[in-house]
C-alpha cells in the first residue's frame, strides 16, 4: 500500500465511523444518563437518582408488558424455526416460475408492518372474513373479540408476527440450505432414505448454525415487538393497557405532555436486558451444541 | 461478469460460499418425479394463498362500490361494483401524495447515504491497512447487538438538539449510515482476491482508483442488497416518524395511514384505499429488484 497517504483510509472511514458514534455509540451512553433524570420531550430535566427505577419496580403497565413479551417470544420460536425452513426446502428446487413463488412469499417481509396490521384489523374485525367464515361455517355462534380481548389481541397480534417473519427466515435458511452439500443428499437417497429422513438426518443438521442464529433474531424481535401490536390495539394497549409491549411502553413515554424521557429511557434499559439475555443463552446453547 | 472478481468464488479469504460447481455432475438426482411436482406445486399454491391472500382481500374490500356489502357471510373477492371512488376519497381527505412524497423523500436520503457510507468504510476496513482498523471494526460489530429501540429515546433527544426535531431530514439522519450495512459492505470486498489489488499496486493504482474501478464493480450485488434494504428499511419504518414528527403535514405513509385509521375507523373500504397506496409501490419496487436481490442472496449477503 505504498501509494495510500496515510489519511486516505481514514477518510473513507470518517463519515461512517461518525454516524456510529453519534448515532450509535454516544445514544447507549445516554441512555443511561437520561434514565437518572426527569427529562421532558420538550426538553430540561433534572437529576433524580433512582427514582425511576423505583417507579418500574411497581408499574403494573410493564408487568404486564414483560408477560406479553415472553408469550410473543415462547409461541413465535417454535413456529418460525420450523416453517421457515419447511418453505425454504419447498422453494429450494428450481422448478418453473419458483422465482414468481420466492417473491410473493416474501412479499409480507417487505410491505409495512403498519400495512399489514390494518389488513388483519380488517380481516379479524367482528364484521371481517375471519368471524364471518366461521360463523358461515357454524363453528362459533357469535363474533370473536380477536381485537378487544386480551388475550385474543395478544395471539392475534403473534400470529401477525409469524405470518409476516415467514418469507424472512425463508430466505435466510434458503441461503444456508446452499450449502448444504448434495453428496450427503445423494448418499442418504442411495442408501434409501426417503425426503423426511433425508430431511431430518441431512438438512437439519446441515442448517444447525443457521437454526440457532434465527432463533436468537426471532427472539430479540419478539421482545422489540411495537408495530403489530399497536396497530392492532388501535394505540391503545388493548383493555386496560394489558396488551402493551415493552417498546410501546417507551413510545407512549416518549410524547405529550404527560411525556417523560427520563423514565422511557429506564424502560430501554429494562429492554436491553431483557434482550442480551436470550442472545446470551442461544450463543451458549450454541457453542455447547458445537462442542458436543 | 468480470471472473476473477467474482465474489461468489472467493481465491483468498474463506468465506462460507458454496464452491462453484457444486451443482453440477449429480446426474438423474436433481430430476423431479411428476407426482412430486404436483404435490410440491400443490404446497406452493397453499402457501401463496396464505401469504398473497389478504393483500388480494385488502386490494378488493378497496374496489368495492359504496353500495355493495362488504360484510356478507360469503365473501367475495371479486366486487360487484368496482370502483376508484375509495382512492378519490382518501386522497382528498387527507394528504396522501405529500405522505408519499414524505417516505420518498426519507427513503432516498437513507439509500444515497447507506450506498455511499458504508461502501466506502467497508471497502477502507477490508482492503486498505491502518492504524485502528482493528478496532473501529470491533465498534461497528459491538453495535449490532444492541436492538435500535434501546437507544431511539436517547436518539430522538439528540436529533432534537440538532434543532431537527419534526424535521423529515430528521427522520433521514440517524439511518443514513447503518452499522450492518458498513458490516455488509466489508464482507462483500473482503471477498475479493488479495493478489487484484496487488496487481493493480504494481501498477500504480491508488486507493480512490481501486475502490472504483476494482471494488465497486465487483460488489454490486451486496450494494444492490444495501439499498433495497435500506429503501424498504426506511418506507416502512413506523416508531422513528412516529417520535420524531408532530406536524400532520410532515407525517409520512405508515404514521399517515395509522392516522387515517384512526379517523375513519368505521369505513374498511376507504383504509383499505389507504394501505394500497402504501402497499403498492415497495411492491413494484421489490418486484423489479428481486433479480439482484435473489442474487445477492446467493452471493452470501444474508447471512444473518
Amino acid at each position: 500500500m505504498r501509494y495510500n497517504r496515510w489519511f486516505t483510509p481514514w477518510v473513507l472511514v470518517i463519515p461512517a465511523l461518525t454516524w456510529l458514534l453519534v448515532f450509535n455509540l454516544w445514544p447507549s451512553i445516554n441512555t443511561v444518563i437520561l434514565s437518572f433524570t426527569n427529562a421532558r420531550p420538550i426538553g430540561g430535566g433534572t437529576f433524580v437518582g433512582l427514582k425511576n427505577f423505583e417507579t418500574l419496580l411497581h408499574d403494573e403497565q410493564l408487568r404486564w408488558a414483560l408477560l406479553n413479551s415472553v408469550i410473543y417470544m415462547v409461541v413465535c420460536l417454535p413456529f418460525l424455526t420450523v416453517f421457515p425452513l419447511l418453505l425454504a426446502v419447498l422453494v429450494e428446487k428450481k422448478l418453473p416460475g419458483i422465482t414468481f413463488f420466492r417473491t410473493a412469499f416474501y412479499t409480507p417481509v417487505v410491505a409495512s408492518a403498519v400495512v399489514v396490521a390494518l389488513i388483519w384489523q380488517w380481516i379479524l374485525d367482528d364484521r371481517g372474513l375471519v368471524n364471518g367464515l366461521a360463523e358461515k361455517l357454524g363453528v362459533i355462534s357469535g363474533p370473536l373479540p380477536f381485537l378487544s380481548d386480551q388475550w385474543l389481541l395478544l395471539l392475534s397480534a403473534i400470529s401477525l408476527t409469524i405470518w409476516k417473519g415467514l418469507g424472512y427466515y425463508m430466505i435466510i435458511y434458503l441461503a444456508a440450505l446452499g450449502n448444504v452439500g448434495r453428496e450427503l443428499h445423494e448418499a442418504a437417497a442411495v442408501d434409501g432414505a426417503g425426503p423426511v429422513r433425508r430431511f431430518f438426518y441431512v438438512t437439519v443438521p446441515g442448517v444447525r448454525g443457521t437454526m440457532i442464529l434465527i432463533s436468537i433474531l426471532i427472539s430479540v424481535s419478539a421482545l422489540r415487538v411495537f408495530s403489530e401490536l399497536f396497530i392492532l390495539s388501535g394505540g391503545k394497549g388493548g383493555p386496560g393497557g394489558r396488551d402493551n409491549s415493552v417498546v410501546m411502553l417507551i413510545q407512549q413515554y416518549s410524547q405529550g405532555f404527560e411525556g417523560n424521557l427520563g423514565y422511557a429511557s429506564a424502560l430501554s434499559i429494562v429492554l436491553f436486558f431483557v434482550t442480551v439475555v436470550p442472545m446470551l443463552v442461544l450463543a451458549r446453547l450454541n457453542r455447547r451444541g458445537a462442542e458436543a | 461478469m468480470t471472473t476473477v472478481t467474482d465474489p461468489a468464488r472467493p481465491v483468498v479469504k474463506e468465506t462460507s460460499g458454496p464452491p462453484a460447481g457444486r451443482r453440477r455432475g449429480s446426474f438423474g438426482f436433481n430430476t423431479v418425479s411428476p407426482r412430486e411436482k404436483v404435490v410440491r406445486y400443490l404446497l406452493l399454491v397453499f402457501v401463496l394463498l396464505i401469504t398473497i391472500g389478504p393483500f388480494l382481500w385488502q386490494l378488493s374490500t378497496s374496489l368495492k362500490g359504496s353500495g355493495e356489502d362488504i360484510y356478507t357471510r360469503i365473501p367475495k373477492l371479486l366486487p360487484a361494483q368496482p370502483t376508484f371512488d375509495h382512492y378519490k376519497a382518501v386522497t382528498d381527505t387527507i394528504p396522501v401524495w405529500d405522505y408519499a412524497r414524505n417516505s420518498l423523500v426519507v427513503a432516498v436520503l437513507v439509500v444515497g447515504g447507506n450506498v455511499l457510507g458504508a461502501s466506502l468504510a467497508g471497502f477502507a476496513l477490508s482492503r486498505l491497512q491502518f492504524r485502528g482498523r482493528k478496532l473501529v471494526l470491533g465498534l461497528f460489530l459491538a453495535t449490532l447487538v444492541l436492538p435500535g429501540e434501546v437507544t431511539i429515546i436517547s436518539q430522538y433527544v439528540t436529533v432534537r438538539e440538532f434543532g431537527l426535531a419534526n424535521t423529515l431530514f430528521g427522520v433521514a439522519l440517524p439511518g443514513m449510515i447503518g452499522a450492518l450495512n458498513v458490516l455488509l459492505m466489508y464482507n462483500a470486498f473482503r471477498s475479493l482476491p488479495i493478489e487484484v489489488d496487488q496487481a493493480a499496486i504494481v501498477d500504480g493504482a491508488n486507493a480512490w482508483q481501486r475502490l472504483v474501478y476494482i471494488g465497486l464493480p465487483s460488489v454490486r450485488g451486496t450494494i444492490s442488497v444495501v439499498a433495497i434494504f435500506a429503501f424498504i428499511g426506511a418506507w416502512d419504518d413506523f416508531l422513528w416518524p412516529l417520535i420524531v414528527l408532530t406536524d400532520p403535514d410532515k407525517y409520512t405513509l405508515t404514521v399517515g395511514l395509522q392516522y387515517l385509521s384512526g379517523t375513519f375507523s368505521n369505513n374498511p373500504r376507504l383504509i383499505a384505499a389507504g394501505t394500497m397506496i402504501a402497499f403498492i409501490p415497495i411492491v413494484i419496487v421489490f418486484a423489479t429488484l428481486q433479480r439482484f436481490f435473489f442474487k445477492g442472496v446467493e452471493e452470501g449477503a444474508v447471512k444473518g
